[in-house]
Parts: structure tokens; sequence; C-alpha cells
């Protein structure tokens, strides 16, 4: 029996690598058919590396690129890259994954400045903004999952937070003081989910579905009856940026927009993704919350007290999701609008996922996930150049989920007791 | 590993020499104590957001008739409208009716049950979206995709609408209504064969395919499908032709259609399928016990898709539905979150057609009466999902509705249990 299953997984390993090699071929292909061949001989691409601010240490030349021959390398590099995973195979399929996207986005990127200029500082800086609250929800959602408690109520307690944070900073006059508020609703929020999943076994998935519903209602209700009559509680109430107190620092050539033109937000996301990687998997509380999340009755035997681990996860998650949704006001917009979130709290949901449940793939989805969203902003302005309806670039993030969730190009493998509610015997 | 979980949670509950009239009574205890919390949450709610009732507690001790006054008036203007939006006047009624005979004028009659129409008008998506909820949970699947379905649909069904000429009505209403049903099948189906062909989880790709579904209809609204002419501007699609319209019974201001008693139809073919078929046995095996039905050499795999087609196409049946018979055009952003709601209304309804259908006429009515709560008491039309929201809770944990009103614990298992994102 065993041998047999062996030969089934070894027969599954090699149709997913030729499965692989030729979606690489594809994607090199595109690249050389429709990007290379539909532009011009001559035509130049050119990407900025500075910002419109007029005092910069130093100005970087903008880099200048051939549109079609930067075409054809990046897509003969991709046909070899493809070719190879096809016979012979990569070890690590995911790291190549990687190097090919970012040969497809390059490749656009230039295809779509074809004959034109295209700030390529500012679209990372807005890429690494708008990933910044994926980023929270991500981390949220990993810290709660990886206890085994499904967390989908990320979205509403972003949203709540969004909203208490814009009206206590206005009406304390303290922009900390609304933060607090923020964290404090997501505390009560995560608190809720605990106790309906974790002390009523209520089905987690439908406990954080009351969240979101809930918490839609709720901010819609108290947006039209308390922020539109009351606009004084609505007014714009933004933390700095860092190149605010240290000007030197932001006018550093492209660290200086890409990471100290950034709120404090951003920087906390960071820090906090080192903090809950390493405490994850580095500290002996982590890896009780892991044994939780894997085999909660091994782990209640070991003397772990499972329901606490469970909220206290779920608590620190609601925490991180409320400084997700801080980050649409205080940290951006400054001001609270009827479901601002826009569904972000589910594409942190697919980050997590696509990430394998990791904080540092949660990371790297993030990016790509902010990355898409900002070019589709970006590509509004190039409209004439590019022919892809924005629509379908803000797609993208949930179908490159559902292709990751397929196991399409590599297995998403949750935590074992992942949204099981666990019974002391 | 959540599969060796399931059985043991989802034993049928024990026999009981219980008569059956006293059962189906016990069963409505915590649906109406669920409903009748959360208004009163609601209308906390509503006190603590009104300034007259929050200056009139602020002067509590020098007068407390003056504030317990000014909650009454507050909760009774709140629900008094609602009341009035949702049903209409009484006496209004009794009155236009004696006018009616008396002078065979018809005005009074319109503008007295007009409130009762639109509610009846609200309630019709309603069952049909809740029923797909539902028909999901009978196989023990999360169908999240409701909205987004619903928008297939309702895409699918105005393009045959105001695409296909010269069919008269008894084939064209129906090929488009049809049609709709067909298209979100398919897009709910997709999610249905991704579980069982990979496991992932259908909660995931059925939200991932909501917002999927929303931008396709933005794209098709602003470009492929957008109406031409002086509206060029307008991100709407053509009107429906008339031929492809679900009729409506009585003059203009009436919108009361024929969709209702379709929908009524629909719900009892969802009882006879999933009761009286061999499929629907098979449906709810698998939803029952995953492993008994495998075993029991049920194609576990099949019926998943199955079922999430079904539910899919009773989605796409409400946005054909609210096409054919209401808007005859696809707006943007058309659906006041029929879809979302579905979700209440399935675990509300039990997933029973006939608890469907009676959650569905209540959350209509809630509904359509939030809007003359919202034009005169000035409440938002939202404290109608904060009531959602809390419904389902009540219902999903039953624990705090039997704590709060001291009841007893009934037996069997109220509510389904689901499983993890694995496998």
């Amino acid at each position: 029996m065993a041998a047999i299953a062996a030969t089934y997984a070894q027969a599954s390993v090699l149709r997913r690598q030729r499965l692989v090699g030729i979606f690489f071929v594809l994607v090199g292909l595109a690249i050389l058919l429709a990007l290379g061949r539909g532009t011009q001989a001559g035509q130049l691409s050119t990407l900025g590396l500075n910002t419109v601010r007029s005092a910069q240490l130093l100005k970087l030349p903008d880099i200048v690129l051939p549109t079609q021959v930067v075409a054809f390398v990046l897509g003969s590099v991709v046909v070899l890259i493809g070719l190879w995973q096809f016979i012979r195979g990569f070890r690590s399929t995911g790291l190549w994954i990687g190097v090919v996207s970012g040969c497809f986005v390059s490749a656009f990127l230039v295809w779509a400045a074809r004959g034109t200029s295209f700030s390529l500082i500012g679209i990372l800086t807005a890429s690494l903004q708008l990933a910044t609250p994926i980023l929270f929800g991500a981390l949220s959602g990993i810290l709660c999952e990886r206890a085994g408690v499904v967390n989908i109520a990320i979205e509403g307690m972003m949203l709540m937070s969004a909203f208490t944070s814009v009206i206590v900073a206005n009406a304390t006059g303290s922009i900390w003081l609304g933060l607090l508020a923020a964290l404090l609703s997501g505390l009560l929020l995560a608190a809720w989910h605990a106790v309906l999943s974790i002390q009523f076994k209520v089905n987690q998935i439908v406990s954080g579905t009351v969240i979101n519903i809930f918490a839609t209602g709720l901010t819609n209700f108290l947006n039209q009856r308390v922020l539109q009559v009351y606009q004084d509680l609505n007014r714009e109430q933004t933390f700095p940026v860092i190149s605010h107190f240290f000007p030197k620092l932001g006018q550093l050539p492209i660290v200086g927009p890409l990471l100290f033109d950034q709120g404090p937000f951003v920087w906390t996301a960071l820090i906090l993704l080192i903090v809950v990687n390493v405490a994850l998997f580095q500290t002996r509380w982590g890896l009780r919350a892991r044994a939780v999340g894997e085999h909660p009755r091994a782990a209640d035997t070991l003397g772990i007290n499972v329901y606490r681990v469970r909220y206290v996860n779920v608590m620190l998650g609601g925490l991180l999701a409320a400084l997700g949704g801080a980050y649409f006001t205080l940290g951006s917009v400054g001001r609270f609008d009827k479901l601002m979130t826009g569904g972000r709290g589910f594409i942190a949901l697919a980050a997590m996922i696509f990430g394998n449940w990791t904080p540092v793939g949660a990371f790297a989805s993030s990016l790509i996930f902010g990355f898409a969203d900002a070019l589709q902003v970006k590509l509004q302005i190039l409209i004439n150049q590019v022919s892809i309806p924005s629509e379908f670039l803000l797609m993208l993030p949930y179908i490159v989920t559902m292709v990751v969730l397929a196991g399409v190009v590599g297995q998403a493998t949750p935590p074992a007791e992942d949204g099981i509610p666990y019974e002391k015997q | 590993m959540s599969e060796e979980k399931t059985p043991k949670t989802q034993s049928p509950p024990p026999e009981k020499q219980t008569p059956a009239w006293r059962q189906a009574l016990g069963s409505l205890v915590v649906p109406i104590l669920a409903i009748f919390t959360a208004l009163v949450v609601s209308a906390v709610l509503i006190l603590a957001s009104d300034v007259k009732v929050l200056t009139a507690y602020s002067h509590f001790f020098q007068n407390p008739g003056g504030a317990l006054a000014a909650t009454g008036k507050a909760v009774a203007d709140a629900y008094g409208a609602l009341f009035l939006g949702a049903i209409g006047n009484p006496a209004e009624m009794a009155r236009a009716i004696g006018t009616f005979f008396a002078t065979g004028d018809t005005k009074p009659l319109i503008a007295a049950f007009w409130p009762l129409s639109e509610s009846l008008v609200t309630s019709t998506p309603y069952i049909f979206a809740g029923l797909a909820v539902a028909l999901g949970f009978k196989c023990n699947l999360f169908n999240i995709g409701a909205e987004g379905q619903l928008y297939i649909g309702a895409l699918a069904s105005v393009w045959i609408g105001y695409n296909v000429t010269g069919l008269p009505a008894i084939i064209h209403m129906p090929l488009a209504f049809l049609g709709g049903a067909l298209a979100a099948a398919l897009w709910g189906a997709l999610p249905g064969y991704l579980r069982a062909r990979t496991g992932a989880h259908e909660v995931i790709n059925t939200m991932m395919m909501n917002y999927i579904a929303f931008r396709l209809a933005d794209w098709l609204v602003n470009g492929p499908m957008k109406r031409g002419g002086a509206a060029g501007y307008i991100p709407i699609t053509p009107s429906v032709l008339p031929s492809a319209e679900i009729p409506t019974f009585f003059p203009s201001p009436l919108r009361f259609h024929a969709g209702f008693f379709i929908a009524l139809g629909i719900a009892v073919l969802v009882y006879l399928f999933l009761w009286k078929t061999t499929l629907g046995f098979e449906i709810r095996t698998v939803g029952a016990n995953l492993r008994a039905a495998r075993y029991g050499g049920i194609n576990v795999g099949r019926n998943m898709v199955l079922a999430l087609a079904l539910s899919g196409a009773l989605a796409g049946m409400a946005g054909a539905n609210e096409v054919l018979a209401v808007n005859h055009n696809v707006a943007g952003a058309f659906s006041p979150g029929y879809g979302w709601d579905s979700i209440a209304l399935a675990l509300l309804g039990k997933s029973h057609p006939l608890g469907v259908v009676l959650a569905s006429l209540l959350f209509g009515t809630l509904r359509n009466g939030a809007t003359k709560m919202q034009s005169l008491a000035d409440i938002p039309i939202d404290i109608i999902v904060i009531v959602q929201a809390m419904v389902i809770m009540f219902i999903a944990a039953p624990p705090i509705i039997r704590w709060l009103y001291r009841l007893k614990a009934e037996g069997g298992l109220e509510t389904f249990l689901g499983q993890g994102w694995g496998k």
C-alpha cells in the first residue's frame, strides 16, 4: 500500500512540475508575443526614480530602456526558466514563481510606459502603503488561525476601528486617543468572536460573519446618524510622516520616499511582522500556540490551556486588525467614509492563505496585492497606453487566491485543527 | 482530520415521543425570541444615538418622567414608522376599501395598500436568495457567494432581456429568467468543483468570486453592456423588452408582481427536491455525515458540485427576478445586499424552505418598513443590518437566548457545524 501511495505521490509531483513548467512557458510567450511584438522597434520607456519634491540630496538619472529589447530579453528568460522547470524541475518552485512573476510585471511596466515616462518610485511607495493594512490583517489572521480559530471577521474589525478612531480622535482632539479607541474596538470585537467561537462553539465562519455584518451595519448607521450630522467629528486627522521630523531622511534617493515619506503605520507593520515571526517560530509561546492549532488534544495533555491560548491569540489578532483599520483613517485618508475598507480584510485573508500561514509569506503576498492595487491606480493615468480595463486588474488578487487555494501553484496547508471548536473531555 | 470529528457532533437528535405540533411550536421559540431580542438591542441603539433622548437623560434626576417620555416617544416613533412603512395604516386601509365599494375610486386603495405591496416586492428576492444559502447548508456547504451570483444572474437575464428580440412573452420571459439562473449556476458550480476536486474551501472561493462578480458587473455596466444614446454617460444597461418583463397585477405604483408566486413555487420545488428525490437525499446525506455518505457509495464530490450549482441558480433567480420584475435594467450597484442578508434568512429559517419563506417575508417587511423609518423618524436603514447580525448570532448560539430567557435546553443539534479550511 505504502509503495503504491508513494508512486502516486511521485506521479502527482511530476505532473505538477510539468504543469508549472508549461505555465511558465506560456507566461514567457505572452511577454514575447503580446508585449514584445506590440511595440515599435525604436520606442523607449522611461522609469522615473525621483519624486516631485524639489529638495533632494542626490538626483538620480531616470532609467531609459528600449521597450522591445526588454520584452524580448525578459520573455526569453521566462521561457528558458519554464523549459528547465518542465524538464528537470526546480527544488524551490515558490521562488521561481516569484522570479517569473517579477519578470512579467517588469516587462508589463516597461511596456505600459512605452514612449513615455512612468514614476517607478511612486508606484513602489504606493504599493508599500497599500500593502500595510493588508499586512496587518494577514498577521491578525495568522495569529488566530495558527491557534486554530478561523477569523473571517478581519474586515469587520478593520471597519469598526477605522470608524472609532476618527470619531474619538476628533471628539477628544487627540490622535493618540483615537488610536487607543481603535485598538479597544478591535479588541472588543475579537473578544466577541472568541466568546462565540470558543465558549459557545458557534461555527467560526458564522461567528465571523456576524461580526462583519454587525460592523457594516453599525458603522453605516452611526455614520449617517452621527458623522453626517456632526461633521466636526469627521475632520481630517492623520499621523505625520517620518520625514516631517527628519527632513534630511526624506531627501535620500529611493529610500527617502520609499521608507521615510511614510507614516508610523508602515513602520509599525514592518516591525510587527518581525515580532510575530519571531514570536511564533522562536519562542515557547509560539510553539504552544501552534501546538494548539495543530493538535489541541495533545497540547491539552501536556498541560497547555487550549482555551486560554485561543482567547489570547484571537484578542491579539483583534489588536492587529484594529491597527489595519486605523491605518485607513489616521494613517491615510484622515476621515471616515462609508465602507472605506472595501474588502481589504478579505484580501488580507487571501494574503494569509497565499503566504501559507507564515508572516513572511503573508508579507510577500501583501506586497503583491498592494502592488496590484497601486498599478490599477497608475494605469488609469496611462489609459491610452494600456487597453486593459482596470476592473480586471482589481480582480487579479481574488483570482490569484483561488488559483493558489486550488493547489495549481503550490498547496496551501492550513493548521490541522483550524476552525474546529475544541471540546475538553 | 476534520472528517473524523464531524460524525460525533452531527449525530441525529435522539428520538423523543413529543407530538409533531409541539415540536414545531418548540422550534419557533428560539427564532421568535431572537428577533425580539434583536429589536430590543436596536431600540437601545436608536435611543443611544438620539440627541433628544440623551439630553432628557442628562436631566434624569430633575425630571425622570421627561426622560422616560422621551424614551417612549423615540421608540414609538421609530417602530411606529417601521410598522406604517411595512404594513400600512389599518384604518386607512379600511376607509379605502369603503370608498372603493361606495364610489369605485381606486386611488385611496392603491395608496393604502402600497406599503404591503412593497413589502412583498422586497421579500421576493429574499426568498430566492435565502433558499440558495439554505440549500448549501443542507449539503454542509456555506455559500457566501449569493450576492455575486445574484449579480451574475441579473446580468445574464438583462442581456437576454434586451438583446433577444422577436420572441413572444411566454417564451422570452422564462428564457431570460432561466438564463440568469443558468449563468449563476455555472458561477456557483466552480467553487463546488474546486471543493470537490482540490478541497479548496468554498467559503473563501465563493467570497473571492463575489468580488470578481462585482468587478465584472462594474466593467460590463460601464462598457460592453452600457446603454447608448443620451444616457450614455450613466453606468446602466438598456431596459429589457416588455416581452421579457415579469407581469405585475395592479395599476402602476403597486409593483407587486408574479415573481412572488414564482418564488413560492420554487420554494415548494426545493422542498420536494430535497425531501422527495434520491438526489436530494444524497445531498442531505453528504451534508449530515460526509463519511457515512462516502461509505454508502454516494458520490460526494458530484453532490457538492450539484448543491452549489443549484444554490447559485437560486441566487441567480433573485437577480433575474429583480431585473425582470422591478428594475428592468442593471445599474452599478443595484442590490441593497439581498445576497448578504440571505445568510441570516437561511439560519433563521433553519434551512427549511418553509422557514426560509417565513423569514424572507419578515425581513422583506422589515427592510421595506425601515425605508419609511428612515424618511419619517430619520433612522438610517442600516439598523436592519444590525438586527440581522443579532438574529444570526442568537440563532447560531441558542445558549445565549436560553440563558437570557431562562429556557430549558432542547435536544438535538440546532446549528450546522462546518469545518476548517482543510479537506
